[in-house]
């Protein structure tokens, strides 16, 4: 099967991009190296091409209603021109997917959801006897992300980017054209998540890049996300585990009326989770990875689920499930590393925070 | 990024070099080596006196994104390592035949080099992976 590209395939090659296979499409890993990619959203401004990722419409009279069964967050309690994180789950509460969810208005909800899981979601939303559209492809994604984004966007935007303000979003003008304009991202930054047509994501790439925006790959959107301890799907969260046990319960409502896997999440809520995501450090040489054994007392007792050497804190990281009883700050466990056993220490998420 | 292979070093398949320095030989990884793999972050190197076995893992280098064992290209005993590399990985990238040698062997069996790459084989072979 050939892999999918983006709108900004040949953006990516002029810029030297390094290309790898992710979830079926063709993406940048790299321009130059992660590590400055990295630095630049941390102190500056850096652009990332997430147009892989799935857009689906709820439209219509109950569309609102629709899309809110098949979510544990409430789109009910929040205003239209908000936008709201939240998981999917099963009928046994396993998580299917993280998404956001876009609040237009109670007829018009827009989901963006991981590449990988496009087409389970869809189908998922689907069996359930959701109305829904899967407009993936009328749309590139860009998410410029660091603490020049605003000042580095405004010039192009129609609209006064201080009034959108983090989690809200705005349909908009992006140098002329058509674009949604939201204050999220998955990088612990300050920046936007900008929706518009494919034909004009070059030339918005473009303008970007040349206002001063560093185009980072998915390696920095990787170290960038871990050190805010933001889950990824398939690492932290699977059809193993659910909201609870990856210390999702903010995004929960268990008072919100019936919704898929309502019931399973609230016989967990009253048995307690035996197992917990956890953040922490080592304290001997090494960097954890994902897959890595977590031993207590000579047994293994869990697994790491991401790990890597943080740029901003120049010190291991990682996150793992663990026994309930180890997950409180300043336990200790060991990680399995080759032919030893690192020393690991609970640590508070996420690992970095920014000023504000 | 094309980069000249130092004419005067042994490589092997697995992007190492190995240098020939009187009676010892200093391995490195390569300029090819250190470019797959992106900024190298993490060094783990064998103690000094450990023994090495050519073909076998001696260490570990590691980037952001990837794990890769180094792997040694002769036999011997270590009889020094690159302990600057603990607190300054970044200078596998910035100069992998020079200040990021890794170790210094004691080699046991000098006929091993002749089954190595000459300098002229490992561009061509690192032009066939590219």
């Amino acid at each position: 099967m050939s892999l999918r590209r983006t709108p900004l395939y040949d953006a990516h090659l002029r810029a030297g991009a390094k290309m790898v296979e992710f979830a079926g499409w063709e993406m940048p890993v790299q321009y130059t190296s992660v590590l400055e990619e990295h630095h630049a959203v941390r102190n500056d401004a850096g652009l990332f091409d997430v147009s892989h990722m799935g857009v689906f419409v709820f439209e219509g009279p109950g569309a609102l209603e629709d899309c809110n069964r098949l979510i544990t967050n409430d789109l009910g309690r929040i205003e239209n021109g908000r936008a709201l994180y939240t998981v999917v789950v099963d009928d046994e509460g396993k998580v299917i997917d993280d998404v956001i969810c876009y609040r237009f208005s109670p007829e018009r909800i827009l989901v963006v959801v991981n590449a990988a899981n496009r087409e389970t979601d869809f189908s998922w939303f689907r069996s359930k006897g959701a109305e829904l559209r899967d407009d993936s492809d009328r749309w590139a994604l860009l998410a410029l992300q660091g603490p020049r984004a605003q000042s580095l966007l405004q010039p192009l935007a129609s609209v006064d980017l201080a009034t959108i303000r983090y989690f809200r979003f705005a349909e908009a003008h992006l140098a002329g054209k058509p674009a949604i304009v939201a204050r999220t991202g998955y990088t612990g930054e300050d920046g936007f998540e900008l929706f518009c047509r494919p034909e004009d994501a070059e030339a918005l790439w473009t303008a970007l890049v040349q206002a001063g925006a560093r185009p980072c790959g998915l390696g920095a959107r990787d170290t960038l996300r871990l050190e805010a301890a933001f889950c990824l799907y398939g690492n932290e969260l699977t059809r193993e585990y659910t909201p609870f046990e990856a210390g999702l319960d903010w995004v929960v409502k268990l008072d919100k009326n019936d919704f898929v896997g309502k019931e399973a999440l609230l016989r967990q809520r009253a048995e307690g989770v035996n197992r917990k995501l956890v953040g922490f450090t080592l304290e001997d040489r090494g960097i954890p990875r994902g897959g890595y054994p977590v031993l207590h007392d000579g047994r293994e007792v869990g697994v790491v689920t991401s790990g890597t050497m943080s740029p901003t804190l120049k010190k291991p990281i990682g996150l793992a499930y663990v026994p309930a009883e180890l997950a409180s700050v300043g336990s200790t466990f060991e990680v399995k590393i080759r032919d030893k056993a690192a020393k690991a220490r609970v640590i508070e998420t996420p690992f970095y925070r920014r000023s504000r | 990024m094309a980069q000249t292979v130092p004419q005067d070093l042994k490589y092997t398949k697995d992007h190492e070099w190995v240098r020939r320095e009187g009676d010892e030989l200093v391995i490195g990884i390569t300029f090819f080596a250190q470019e797959q793999l992106g900024d190298v972050v993490y060094v783990e190197l064998p103690e000094v006196g450990a023994e090495v076995q050519a073909g076998q893992p001696f260490g570990v280098v590691e980037s952001t994104k990837a794990v890769s064992e180094l792997f040694a290209p002769a036999s011997g005993k270590v009889v020094a390592r690159n302990d600057e590399l603990v607190d300054a990985p970044e200078k596998v990238n910035q100069d992998p035949y020079g200040v990021a040698w890794m170790i210094r062997i004691a080699p046991s069996n000098l006929a091993e080099l002749d089954a190595l790459l000459d300098a002229a084989a490992y561009q061509k072979y690192v032009e066939e992976q590219q």
